[in-house]
């Protein structure tokens, strides 16, 4: 391996392994919220409107326009 | 279905305010912490003295702390640009794509290499270039916030685009214009200056909670030396900025302006409110508009026009118009947007009929009038002033601190030079107390600055309530919940982990 990626693997594994009580502490949280965020929230709160409702830019386009010339 | 519920802009509103408001609390103390922490381990490299290295490795931990905790509450309000505000999306996404991905990719690199090596790598790599590190995770954390910023200056003051009348999208059209526009570049500098406040108070104010207790005596001490010359600095530039920001707002919101400082009717040699009590905020017919009100006179108008004389345009110029002073009433431009919003339908009907000619001619009324095609969406002339007291008060309360916080670092920096700080106990309790206050003001000027936008989401072209989507207010509703709840508890883990990290101290 590169030398430079070698050691900077090896201060990822060093650094995770030797991690303190904060530091777990920390990852859990990390884990936790990355877990709600991107498995919870992402799918099942907010899909992305116009990629869910059109099926393509020239759908999307339209639908915006629409929108933004009707002044009600 | 066309027409949008109020009630759901209001409650999207709310949400990214509420996303926006949490992921604030986080990133202050993340820009400003990195440079501090990038200050002491410079003098350890230069001294070699392994306190200023324990002290480094410190303020690391408690950076680590907030660095992770923080991390990825940001995506939170990219998740609602593509829910909750899709047409704004649509419409700005090949302008913000650009900063972003250059953010993105800038934060995944930073984040996979540099952020590693600062917290595992001593004694691993070379003193210089663990230092390195540290300086180019303060000073890549800072660029992140650059693109994000510019993205959003860009909202305020839109130029380097085109509008695409065939895709409904902003194509740009020149980069440089975009990220060099002043008025970008000055709240860049404005707000990182102001989140190195925030991080120097709270130094400042954990090293005096130290001291209190008489424990790490030498690292507080240094600490508050170093973050109180930081501060002062900062703090000073902020002041600098905040200049520049008003020149600015001048320039290309003067309805923002207007706002922000009470202004009802047009002066020359307008006055700065120091202090003042409003009444019967949106009455812009009331005879006063202020039950007491202290002013400095003509300052106003040399920090909006760099001439104490200059006229300020009131707000009821800005509405009404002033056919003396050349302003151009909200009617006029309502008329002026209709037109433009009209031309774009009729543009894309002759398209569709491929009827050329028409839609040329189409075209040709649209640019001229696309720059006041925000108007046409405006029904009620008063709807172009934002939020009276809530901007009024949170600017006052924002300067106010500002000023307070020069002063306290000036008098810490004092006694700190005069060998009398610890003795003082009474300016250590009030910088122990200042770190809530360097967020309040640092939320305050967020406050300042979006609520100063309303109506606008882009400013003149788009207003909020055409940048949302049509969805159920009751599942807005529901998610705005989720994330009160869950930053909540976010916000209460980084303030547990983090005091019992100070409460544990730096490994002797």
């Amino acid at each position: 391996m590169f030398k430079p990626f070698r050691i900077l693997y090896r201060i990822y594994v060093d650094g995770f392994r030797n991690i303190g009580i904060t530091g777990k502490s920390l990852l859990i949280v990390l884990a936790v919220k990355l877990f709600i965020m991107f498995a919870i929230l992402k799918i099942f709160f907010f899909p992305n409107f116009l990629k869910q409702n059109f099926d393509n830019d020239a759908e999307r386009s339209d639908h915006v326009i629409n929108q933004i010339t009707n002044t009600k | 279905m066309n027409e949008i519920d109020i009630s759901l802009v209001d409650w999207s509103r709310a949400q990214f305010a509420l996303t926006a408001i949490y992921h604030w609390l986080f990133v202050p103390l993340t820009l400003g912490l990195s440079f501090i922490m990038a200050i002491t381990e410079s003098i350890y490299v230069r001294t070699g003295n392994e306190e200023w290295k324990k002290m480094t490795k410190f303020w690391m931990k408690l950076f680590g702390i907030n660095f992770v905790i923080g991390a990825a509450t940001g995506i939170i309000l990219e998740f609602e640009f593509g829910t909750n505000w899709s047409n704004y999306s649509w419409i700005v996404g090949d302008i913000f794509g650009a900063p972003l991905a250059v953010e993105g990719i800038m934060a995944f690199f930073l984040e996979s290499t540099f952020i590693v090596v600062m917290f595992f790598g001593w004694n691993k790599v070379s003193k210089g270039f663990h230092l390195l590190s540290t300086w180019l995770v303060a000073v890549g954390s800072n660029l992140s916030a650059l693109w994000i910023l510019v993205a959003n200056g860009w909202m305020n003051y839109p130029v380097g685009m085109e509008f695409n009348p065939e895709t409904a999208r902003s194509e740009m059209v020149s980069f440089w214009d975009l990220v060099l526009s002043p008025y970008s570049v000055n709240k860049f500098l404005h707000t990182v200056s102001s989140s190195y406040v925030v991080a120097a108070l709270f130094v400042v104010g954990v090293s005096s909670w130290f001291l209190l207790k008489g424990r790490h005596v030498l690292l507080a001490k240094r600490s508050i030396m170093v973050a109180s010359v930081f501060g002062l600095i900062s703090a000073l530039f902020v002041a600098l900025t905040g200049d520049g920001s008003a020149y600015h707002v001048a320039q290309k919101q003067p309805a923002k302006l207007a706002a922000i400082e009470g202004l009802y009717e047009g002066q020359e040699g307008a006055g700065l409110v120091l202090f003042g009590v409003l009444r019967d905020s949106r009455n812009f017919n009331a005879e006063s508009n202020y039950h007491f009100k202290v002013e400095i006179p003509g300052l106003l108008s040399l920090l909006g026009y760099r001439d104490a004389n200059a006229y300020v345009p009131g707000m009821r110029d800005l509405i009404y118009g002033n056919k003396i002073r050349g302003i151009e009433g909200v009617h006029e431009k309502m008329e002026k947007g209709r037109l433009a919003v009209t031309s774009l339908a009729e543009y894309k009907a002759a398209r569709k009929k491929g009827d050329n000619v028409g839609a040329e001619a189409a075209l040709a009324t649209f640019r001229e009038f696309y720059n006041y095609i925000g108007y046409g969406y405006i029904d009620d002339p008063e709807s172009i002033i934002p939020p009276i007291p809530l901007t009024f008060y949170s600017f006052h309360i924002m300067v106010a601190l500002g000023f307070y916080f020069i002063l306290l670092f000036a008098i810490l920096l004092f006694f700190m030079i005069k060998k009398k700080l610890e003795g003082k106990k009474w300016l250590l309790r009030v910088a122990l107390l200042s770190i809530p206050l360097g967020y309040l003001s640092s939320q305050l000027g967020w406050v300042v600055a979006e609520l100063g936008r309303q109506p606008w989401a882009i400013q003149d072209i788009l207003p909020v309530h055409k940048a949302t989507s049509h969805l159920d207010t009751s599942a807005v509703i529901v998610t705005f919940i989720l994330f009160a709840v869950l930053f909540t508890a976010l916000l209460i883990a980084e303030i547990r982990i983090m005091t019992r990290a100070i409460k544990n101290g730096p490994k002797e």
